[in-house]
């Protein structure tokens, strides 16, 4: 059994380090861009909604405090407790992608969706679209990524229920806190790298 | 394992349970091996139809068989075909997935439900990408290169390419799974320098499927999302880069290669000694020499994009990279030869396919060494030098490698023998079918035929013939097996549970292996190519 929960973890750290190069590939893009582009990317990234994104940032590193609680719930034999923490770390999942549609639908309002009706006023306007799609790509993905989170946390949620857990065997729980705790890290990237360029003195 | 044990048809893997749901639900590794080798089988029948096309194509110089769309359309289905549903799984997911845990002494691999999601996930990516050749194919090339890709073709893109995302995933679960069973189930005393080269091979490629696979499936999706919902990630128009697409894209493709061509060379490792009845010359070279591959690997991706628009600085610097990473491939080179030196050379089948491997991929390796030269790449790039050479590593190489992998640890997978003089036949009429085939495109490319179109001037249509005849020789070369294989599978005399004499824990269980491996905890004390202690104990 041990020696089974040493594989699974081994596996899941190297289904992370796919997740990396995955999402290093959008990494990439970015820098170059961003490097060639400076000033689209100035004006692009004071588009974004800093409170909002803010407030998510804390919210998931939140929900990653919730989730390390259930973890430790879990591994010291308190099923209620980690079912709780479960759904704490679940309604603070949600919560990040709620606000993160209104986000998205601000944009959409805005007419700050790439492609033909793609309109923005600013200098660099078509460099601008670029950020946005970068913008789009990244954290739709990462949204994406929550999605599938929420649902290995559902399932988790109920093998703790039903009593899988113990200190005995946990792995599940552990696994799936390395992915949730993986998913906050790319936001922890996102949130700088998208919200935060040339900010000094335009505070919005 | 003993010969009372054979008459009274012990049970094997093959004889447990015989139903089809058994198969298709099975979790045991050696099943689901034999399930890759009958689905990458399919791939390349197809993959070598749409080869043949071409070649009757090119037989004339006029384009009077196919149109130059349809041409176009018939190489990129023969290149997706081959690379992503041939070349990339034939060794890791069959040979691998079928000797790796018997080598370790390991009852299966370490996620045996993973290993069988890995073979659906796959068959899912093959069905989509091939509806979408049947639905009209991709002109694009299996390169997908934008700004063409996202919206200058009309074809099924989309469908072949997300098809293509499908299918990397049963690539990087099984990296995964062969990475995590290296670690963790090996026997004890198997230390990893008593691991079979195969194995280290096998671990080097899991490094790179795990490490590069996500880059190309990153960035499949940023064309997909570019070509429908209009994100502008290559757009020139916006101020994107094309050329940044090639980056990320070579910088998996590349390495991909090695994902091709470093199992089988772990198999010629094995197949090397065994033959030679010798330990391989410089173990810890040649495994090295793998993980240096898969490191390296990485470094040179710019070498397909010299005359793209990239720096002459940064050329220079991946030319430079891009000889330095021939050097491991010369040392496995160096070292097999060396061990074939005073070996006791002995000639059945398996050794025959080495040697063609040898031959086809010394060419292979040292025209790298001419398109990796920035000059003269700058005369062949797009030619048909650059098509000659990476055949030869691909279907000289791997594809050769791969057969004698498989004629060696046949017996084992189906406890049967072949006909030697059928198998040794074959090889040949590869070897002779294939240079008839490739080398004539060496020629072809230095006088300046560009690859990817469907007429050519008639001068060169000589080297042409030539070629198209090869190809009929590599035809024949290729169907043999599949016939007196196949005979041997039902009809084949009984192996027994080592006809080679080899070394190695496969071979200390019976033929076919007994449903989980073996029947007790095999303990390993010795290294891996132990052949001289052997012959004592023989004699
Ligand atoms: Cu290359």
């Amino acid at each position: 059994m041990a020696q089974q929960a040493e594989a699974s973890t081994l596996g899941m750290w190297i289904f992370l380090v796919t997740e990396v190069m995955f999402f290093g590939g959008l990494f990439t893009a970015y820098l170059i861009y961003r490097i060639w582009y400076p000033e689209a990317w100035a004006e692009g990234s004071r588009e974004l909604d800093i409170q909002l994104g803010a407030f998510n940032t804390a919210v998931l590193i939140g929900s990653s405090l919730t989730m390390a609680l259930a973890v430790r719930a879990a591994q010291t034999n308190k099923q209620r407790a980690t079912v709780g923490w479960l759904i704490s770390t679940m309604v603070l999942g949600l919560v990040f992608l709620v606000v993160k549609f209104f986000e998205y639908k601000h944009k959409y309002d805005l007419g700050h969706i790439p492609g033909p009706n793609f309109h923005f006023e600013g200098v660099h306007a078509s460099q601008v679209e670029i950020f946005l799609s970068l913008y789009f790509a990244m954290t739709g993905l990462h949204a994406l990524h929550m999605l599938i989170g929420f649902g290995i946390m559902t399932a988790i949620t109920i093998m703790a229920v039903r009593g899988r857990f113990s200190s005995e065997w946990s792995t599940p729980v552990e696994l799936a806190g390395l992915y949730w705790h993986f998913v906050d890290i790319v936001w922890i990237f996102l949130f700088p790298l998208l919200y935060l360029v040339d900010r000094a003195g335009h505070f919005a | 394992m003993s010969t009372t044990a054979a008459a009274a048809s012990p049970v094997t893997y093959l004889n447990e349970k015989t139903t089809v749901a058994s198969w298709l639900l099975t979790k045991d590794h050696k099943r689901i091996g034999l399930m890759y080798m009958l689905t990458v089988t399919l791939a390349f029948v197809v993959g070598a139809v749409f080869a043949g096309l071409i070649r009757l194509e090119l037989a004339t110089p006029a384009g009077d068989l196919l149109s130059s769309d349809t041409y176009n359309r018939v190489f990129t289905a023969h290149g997706v075909a081959m690379v992503f549903f041939v070349l990339i799984p034939v060794v890791p997911a069959v040979l691998g997935n079928f000797v790796l845990p018997l080598m370790l002494g390991a009852k299966d691999v370490a996620f045996p439900k993973l290993n069988l999601l890995s073979w659906y996930v796959f068959i899912l990516g093959m069905t989509v990408t091939f509806s979408a050749i049947v639905m009209g194919g991709v002109d694009t090339g299996w390169t997908f290169y934008p700004p063409f890709s996202t919206e200058g073709s009309d074809s099924n893109v989309m469908l072949a390419g997300v098809g293509i995302f499908i299918t990397g995933f049963s690539s990087i679960l099984t990296g995964l799974n062969f990475m995590v069973t290296i670690h963790r189930m090996r026997a004890p005393g198997l230390t990893w320098f008593r691991l079979p080269l195969f194995v280290w091979a096998l671990y080097a490629t899991s490094l790179i499927q795990v490490l590069g696979t996500p880059v190309v499936a990153i960035t499949v999706l940023m064309v997909a999302l570019e070509r429908f919902a209009h994100l502008g990630f290559f757009d020139p128009r916006l101020g994107g880069d094309p050329v940044l697409f090639q980056h990320l894209f070579w910088f998996y493709s590349h390495p991909a290669v090695y994902i091709m061509i470093l199992p089988p060379m772990g198999a010629i490792s094995e197949v090397i000694a065994c033959f030679s009845r010798k330990n391989i010359f410089g173990y810890s070279f040649v495994a090295f020499s793998s993980m240096a591959i898969a490191v390296f690997g990485f470094l040179v991706w710019a070498h397909h994009i010299f005359v793209a628009g990239i720096s002459p600085y940064s050329a220079m610097v991946f030319s430079f990279l891009t000889y330095a990473v021939a050097v491991p491939s010369a040392v496995k080179t160096f070292n097999w030869t060396a061990t074939l030196y005073r070996g006791a050379i002995w000639m059945r089948a398996p050794m025959i396919w080495v040697f063609g491997f040898l031959g086809l991929f010394l060419v292979g390796g040292l025209t790298g060494l001419f398109t990796a030269s920035l000059g003269i790449d700058i005369h062949i790039h797009d030619t048909y030098f650059v098509v000659a050479h990476f055949h030869y590593i691909m279907v000289g190489g791997a594809i050769m490698g791969y057969f004698a992998g498989l004629h060696f640890w046949w017996p084992k997978m189906t406890g049967r023998m072949y006909n030697d003089t059928a198998a040794k036949t074959s090889a040949v009429l590869v070897f002779v079918g294939f240079n008839l085939t490739f080398f004539p495109q060496f020629i072809l490319g230095y006088l300046g035929m560009p690859r990817r179109y469907h007429m050519y001037p008639p001068e060169f249509q000589v080297l042409n013939v030539m070629s198209t005849g090869g190809a009929a020789i590599l035809a024949v070369g290729y169907l043999l097996p599949m016939i007196y294989l196949t005979y041997s599978f039902f009809k084949g005399e009984q192996a027994g549970s080592n006809p080679w004499m080899a070394t190695g824990l496969e071979w200390t269980t019976q033929s076919p292996p007994l449903p989980h491996n073996f029947a007790d905890q095999p303990v390993v004390t010795e290294g891996a190519y132990e052949y001289s202690k052997r012959e004592m104990k023989v004699a």
